[in-house]
């Protein structure tokens, strides 16, 4: 199971697309007269056109990769196709091989692109989350919080372990639907004590994913804006059916839930339980909850084990 | 242990239910000796309080003896043995708004602040007995009582006062000074306040307490109207009295300079034709509260003046008059009380000798016949103002 982000084609045709761009906006009229089309006002116009969306789709699938851009540059060959058999139509024979050879190229790339498109369809997708918060504490005291990544499951409701394996890697388990759990290994890829934190899973990982935590001053010294932007890619098949359903149900909420609860282990020492919601993380904000009254001894265990 | 539980609406019963216990290290679990019921659970009876579950402990004006802290808790601020009164809504004392004194907006005391979001746009703090959107917490009409951030949030009552004389710092005499103190009272002020019951009577005490030179009570009950009427305040009955012309009457014109609404989402009308279309409008969830008094206050108000809410209101009104509030340079002002920051002030003008929050209380009964006194203030039977229910 790939992310978009990672996939070679994917990043192919995007690298592809800004090399095509860049020409045809920087200089439009020698693009034009180097396909052996004559450089007048409208062909140049249209030449700077193509390459705005040429860069448009490189910035998309390179930046945020989605098959929504692949299918984007399928419909810019169809017109790339119909500008230059329209060249071809009305073509006065200078460099008419040169017209007919783009053709052909733009042919070629557009098979590549439908078949980017199509199978990179439906296929893993990637979600992004984002929260954010404030607390009262200092940046570096919230930082330190955070950088304690063994405490991350005390808060955050879906995580069960995370473990440090060495100096800047760590392994992550995590629950999923129908009593599963997910599994992966983990490096910080930046770590500004203090400002910024920022992690993937790496190669073998279950569920791809990876995060970011910035922290910055709030206005008059007044604690620490927390912002917190997750990504994790939803994968094909069965399961990846499952998680998505799983993270699905609200995932925006999941998280803003887990960063209150974060905001409460920061400021309180301790995530907060009620008899409605006795679990602390294991709250999931669902109906019915414990009716607001102590739990019997056995469910007491339970809840507390 | 014996608890006053919610069974649906316009259902309380007595259940036998489980001995509270530690959760969070930083509970204190408090035996009580005296709870009260409050104008709150009526709303909550009366079924226009969402979030509520079958079997939940009612119940947030509690008192009584520590019995157990948690391993967690400052033993410098409270310890076993402790007698406490325990404020109603719950603070973690470390927060923003908890640091800036607001205390019923804690972002911290409430697991359940997603559901409290999606409602008011921003979350608000836990309370005991009042349904799973402000948290889910058992309440107090029971014998015992789980008090979480017990270094917090309880006052420790060292003088030998008796339960009655302190009960209410836990919410309706707090409840009735802030709605004065938000008042920003001067010299000569004319204070009107809407609802004669338990919090507005105090919101009288405390309105001349802070220097008004007049105090005007409103509502229909007349034995709470003779209530206010002892203490020498002037009253009006909207029963068969148009308010407003009265309050003109009253003020030489000028209406009153403050205007309390200590009434809230049940308000009923003089004129039936009005109490009819909101009462319709909330039956078809069009409006969820009915604001007659709000309304009232508002256009009853001197131009430049304060309209103070305490009345409690859960969603969204119809007919808000926004162009008088506009037009006239109104300030309006609301909350659930801030308890914890009027608890020490107003025990210290208890033992003065300032105030006497015993005048309130018409009905004493056991915990067991709690839903007998429901019956009874929520009807308003027997001169019904304000019922103390005792464990012993
Ligand atoms: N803000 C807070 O922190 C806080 C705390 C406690 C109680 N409250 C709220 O304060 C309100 C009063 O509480 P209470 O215990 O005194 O309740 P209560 O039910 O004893 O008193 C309410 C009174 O309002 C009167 N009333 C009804 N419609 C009226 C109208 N149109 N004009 C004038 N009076 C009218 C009723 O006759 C009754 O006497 C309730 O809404 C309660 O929920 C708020
Ligand atoms: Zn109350
Ligand atoms: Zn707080």
């Amino acid at each position: 199971m790939k992310t978009l982000r990672r996939d070679p084609l994917v990043r192919g045709l995007g690298l592809a697309s800004a090399a095509l761009g860049v020409p045809q906006v920087a200089r439009p009229a020698d693009v034009a007269r180097g396909i052996g089309v004559t450089a007048g006002p409208r062909q140049r116009t249209a030449t700077l056109a193509v390459g705005v969306r040429e860069l448009a789709a490189a910035g998309g699938l390179l930046a945020r990769p989605h098959p929504v851009w692949l299918w984007g540059r399928v419909g810019g060959d169809i017109v790339d196709l119909a500008l230059l058999t329209r060249a071809l139509r009305r073509h006065d024979g200078r460099g008419l091989g040169r017209t007919a050879l783009a053709t052909a190229a733009v042919a070629a790339l557009t098979a590549v692109d439908v078949y980017a498109a199509v199978t990179r369809t439906g296929r893993g997708s990637e979600t992004t989350l984002t929260a954010t918060t404030t607390v009262s504490t200092s940046p570096e005291e919230t930082y330190a919080f955070w950088r304690r990544l063994e405490g991350l499951p005390t808060f955050m409701a879906h995580l069960e372990e995370v473990r440090r394996t060495g100096e800047s890697t760590s392994h992550w388990r995590a629950s999923a639907p129908f009593g599963r759990t997910v599994e992966w290994d983990a490096e910080v890829t930046e770590d500004v004590p203090g400002s910024l934190l920022a992690w993937r899973s790496l190669d073998g990982a279950d569920v791809d994913n990876g995060g970011e935590v910035r922290f910055s001053p709030a206005p008059g010294g007044s604690g620490t804006e927390v912002r917190v932007t997750l990504r994790y890619a939803v994968p094909a098949g069965a399961l990846g059916r499952a998680v998505a359903r799983y993270f699905g149900e609200e995932p925006s909420q999941q998280l803003d839930d887990d960063l209150r609860r974060f905001k409460q282990a920061v400021e309180t020492g301790e995530v907060v339980r009620s008899e409605g919601a006795p679990a602390g993380k294991r709250a999931r904000g669902e109906f019915p909850q414990h009716p607001a009254r102590p739990l019997t001894p056995k469910e007491l265990k339970e809840t507390l084990s | 242990m014996k608890a006053t539980c919610w069974m649906g609406p316009d259902s309380v019963s007595v259940e036998d239910v489980p001995d509270p216990s530690i959760l969070n290290g930083r509970d204190a679990v408090v035996r009580i000796t005296s709870t009260a019921i409050c104008g709150s659970d009526l709303h909550l009876v009366d079924g226009y309080v969402p979030g509520m579950q079958k079997g939940d402990i009612l119940g947030h004006e509690f008192m009584g003896e520590v019995v157990e802290v948690g391993a967690g808790v400052d033993r410098s601020k409270i310890r076993v043995g402790d007698r406490v009164v325990v404020p109603f809504p719950i603070a973690c004392g470390a927060c923003a708004a908890c640091r800036a004194r607001l205390y019923s907006c804690c972002e911290n005391s409430n697991p359940n602040a997603g559901m409290a979001e999606k409602m008011f746009g921003h979350p608000t703090a836990g309370i005991y007995g009042y349904s799973h959107l402000t948290g889910g917490f058992a309440g107090g009409q029971a014998e015992y009582a789980r008090v979480p951030f017990a270094d917090v949030n309880p006052l420790v009552v060292e003088s030998d006062l008796d339960d009655e004389q302190v009960l209410f710092l836990s919410d309706v005499l707090p409840t009735g000074y802030m709605a004065a103190e938000m008042c920003d009272i001067g010299d000569g002020d004319v204070v009107a306040v809407w609802g004669a019951g338990a919090v507005g009577q105090f919101a009288m005490d405390s309105a001349r307490m802070l220097g008004a030179a007049k105090v005007i009570a409103i509502d229909r009950e007349p034995y709470r109207l003779e209530m206010a009427a002892a203490q020498g305040y002037e009253t009006i009955d909207f029963e068969d009295t148009d308010v407003r012309s009265a309050l003109l009457d009253m003020t030489g014109g000028r209406g009153p300079d403050k205007c309390i609404d200590a009434v809230g989402l049940e308000a009923t009308h003089g004129a039936p034709h009005v109490a009819l279309y909101d009462r319709a409008k909330q039956a078809v969830r069009a409006e969820t509260d009915r604001p007659h008094a709000l309304r009232q206050a508002i256009t009853s108000c001197r131009s430049g003046g304060v309209v103070s809410v305490v009345g409690v209101y859960g969603g969204f009104i119809d007919k808000f008059p926004v162009g008088s509030w506009m037009n006239r340079s109104l300030t309006l002002r609301a909350g659930q009380c801030h308890v914890q920051r009027y608890m020490k002030p107003l025990l210290e003008r208890i033992e003065r000798g300032e105030i006497d929050p015993t005048r309130i209380i018409t009905h004493r009964m056991p915990l067991s016949e709690a839903p007998a006194g429901y019956e009874l203030f929520k009807h308003k039977r027997e001169d019904c103002e304000k019922i103390v229910l005792s464990t012993r």
